[in-house]
């Protein structure tokens, strides 16, 4: 199973400038948490972060015992091993065609024969539908492939953490939808912690398990999809939604002459930028392929959930409770309209690790 | 938690001890297996094949010019016998090393740096990183050990090549005697002088490695940074060389007595 990732009081600053202080939370195991955010909100910067590319200046991360912040060198390139990153550029070597791209962290890391080296390439390659490309340099590929080199280095060692920056810039609507579908796979085959970070909206809706967002230099929430897809808070209605009325501005902050005046002109009938509907609310998580195993994180999670249901918003809680089935709803004592209250008990065993 | 304290000078200082981090790490990563061999290998390749031709093409009007310069100024004070001691003793102990470690920089050194940098910027240093492969380990010693290998080795063709300039234009131009010029030879020169000349050329590429590997892995940003960065570590090779240059010749001069003395 995945490893627990625990944040906590994290802060960031470059010079004088703060990214992002206090951000505190905790990436279940094996769960699939996203990060979403406005441009220039210092998402790529908490990821490095995560894997001790960035120093923070406060705060610790704790990652099977070990605080990345403050370990020493040789154990943070021990505990890197457990992590597979793509790039929001592939970050592929530029020397090197795709295969041996792909077989780096084989040939460093392990002692494998050249022919299983091969076989675990061409698999990932073919999980990640780039055949046929293993002789091209990185150089002479579009993005989206670089970026799917990227991701297939970055899964041959099997992380148990795995980290995506912006998996679906430079890549059309229907690839992203492969790319979220293949995440999920993974999920499903390694039980794998993913950590998506991305400002597609799509992709929140459908792909994790966990949802957070950042904004002006502080983390507005992180918790269970529900909670956030169905927040009332100004800035996640107005991201969901894509419109230009609300707190963010085209730089980061708006002032309150600007909202008026975009107010007054929305009040006149001109087009805010989002379509008319709102996206709020719950749809239905993105399943592994049939035929693929059952994501143990989804039982793990409905546990997690509904242990601590009732101090959720009550729409969020009410989404929950209308994603069981009527047989879950009578397990956990839950019903459809009317506030939990009390910590169910659980009616499976709970597993080690587990919050 | 790491309050940054600011005083005149303070960023230079950091700099320096940053670098010196650097030339640290590196001496200790060297030994550590396995050594990149094929890196190595590839990256000594890559520097000679852009710096041996500059190099000779540098190395013979060196050469020839020191010879005539001491043609003329030994003839003015009668000393036309001494000519091939003292060229050889200029080209051997001061022109060959400073003629490598100023082409070492320039061409391997800058070279190094373009490299680095733009994998710096491409986020491919961050990537391998992550991948649990020490950038320093896998890309950084190969390169400084491939600097320091090419540099002695250069040092022994062109002190072979200044030698042979010198002899040519002393010779065919100033109408020296050969006899005369090679038998002199071992008049002034000495084995120590040669070693002094090939410990020079190893520790300056040793510096011109470490400071290209250093401003190449810490760019300002941007491709214009990689460009910057290349500059700025041949300028500081090239000051930390003369001067690195002058402690040693100093400290030899000192510690070695001169032949007859």
């Amino acid at each position: 199973m995945g490893v627990e990732v625990v944040v906590e009081g994290l802060t960031k600053s470059f010079g004088k400038q703060t990214i992002w202080q206090d951000v505190t939370l905790t990436l279940p195991p094996g769960e699939v948490s996203v990060m979403l955010g406005p441009s220039g909100t210092g998402k790529s910067v908490f990821l490095k972060s995560l894997v001790g590319l960035l120093k923070p200046e406060q705060g610790k991360i704790v990652i099977n015992g070990t605080d990345l912040v403050r370990c020493s060198e040789h154990r943070l390139y021990e505990i890197r091993k457990m992590f597979g990153v793509l790039f929001q550029d592939g970050a592929l070597f530029g020397s090197m065609n795709l295969y041996d791209n792909i077989a780096f962290p084989l040939r460093e890391h392990t002692r494998k024969t050249e022919a299983e080296v091969r076989r675990i390439v061409l698999e990932k390659m073919e999980m990640v539908g780039l055949v046929g490309a293993e002789k091209k340099l990185p150089g002479e590929i579009s993005g989206g492939m670089r970026k799917r080199a990227g991701l297939a280095r970055a899964l041959v060692l099997d992380p148990e953490i795995i980290l995506c920056d912006e998996p679906d810039s430079g890549l059309d609507p229907v690839r992203t939808a492969y790319l979220s579908q293949l995440l999920i796979d993974l999920n499903a085959q390694i039980d794998a912690t993913i950590l998506i970070v991305t400002h597609n909206i799509n992709i929140a809706r459908t792909v994790p398990d966990n949802l957070g967002m950042l904004f002006r230099r502080e983390l507005v929430m992180f918790g269970p999809r529900e909670v956030l897809l169905t927040s009332d808070e100004p800035v996640v209605e107005q991201f969901l939604n894509g419109r230009r009325l609300g707190p963010i501005g085209m730089s980061e902050e708006k002032d309150t002459a600007t909202m008026a005046a975009e107010q007054a002109h929305a009040d006149a009938g001109h087009s805010d930028g989002s379509t008319s509907e709102d996206v709020r609310g719950i749809i239905p998580q993105i399943e592994p392929t049939p035929g693929l195993p059952f994501r143990d994180a989804v039982r793990r999670r409905k546990d997690r959930v509904m242990s601590i249901i009732h101090q959720l918003p009550y729409q969020a809680q009410q989404g929950i409770i209308e994603s069981l089935t009527t047989e879950e709803q009578v397990r956990y004592g839950v019903h459809v309209g009317a506030p939990a209250a009390a910590p169910a008990p659980s009616p499976w065993p709970r597993q080690g690790g587990v919050l | 938690m790491t309050t940054q304290t600011s005083f005149p000078g303070a960023g230079a200082l950091r700099e320096t001890g940053k670098l010196c981090q650097l030339g640290i790490d590196v001496v200790r990563t060297t030994f550590r297996r396995p050594f990149q061999l094929r890196e190595f290998i590839q990256q000594s390749w890559f520097i000679v094949s852009v710096t041996v031709l500059p190099t000779a093409l540098v190395s013979i009007p060196f050469g020839a010019v020191i010879a005539l310069q001491l043609g003329s100024l030994t003839r003015q004070i009668g000393a036309q016998s001494f000519t091939g001691a003292a060229s050889v003793l200029a080209i051997i102990q001061q022109a060959s090393p400073i003629v490598t470690a100023l082409l070492i920089a320039g061409a391997g050194g800058s070279a190094i740096c373009a490299d680095l940098g733009s994998r710096k910027i491409r986020e491919e240093i961050d990537a391998m990183e992550v991948l649990g492969v020490s950038p320093i380990h896998r890309l950084v010693v190969p390169r400084v050990l491939a600097a320091m290998l090419v540099s002695v080795l250069l040092n022994g063709m062109v002190s072979v090549v200044g030698v042979l300039g010198g002899y040519f234009f002393n010779v065919i131009m100033q109408d020296g005697t050969p006899g005369a010029y090679l038998a002199s030879f071992s008049a002034l020169a000495q084995l120590p002088d040669l070693w002094i000349s090939e410990l020079k050329a190893l520790i300056f590429g040793f510096i011109a490695g470490i400071v290209a590997a250093y401003r190449g892995l810490n760019p300002a940003g941007g491709p214009k940074g990689v460009g910057d960065a290349v500059n700025q570590a041949v300028v500081i090779t090239f000051l930390l060389l003369f001067f690195v240059n002058f402690v040693l010749t100093t400290i030899y001069l000192q510690v070695v007595p001169a032949k007859g003395s």
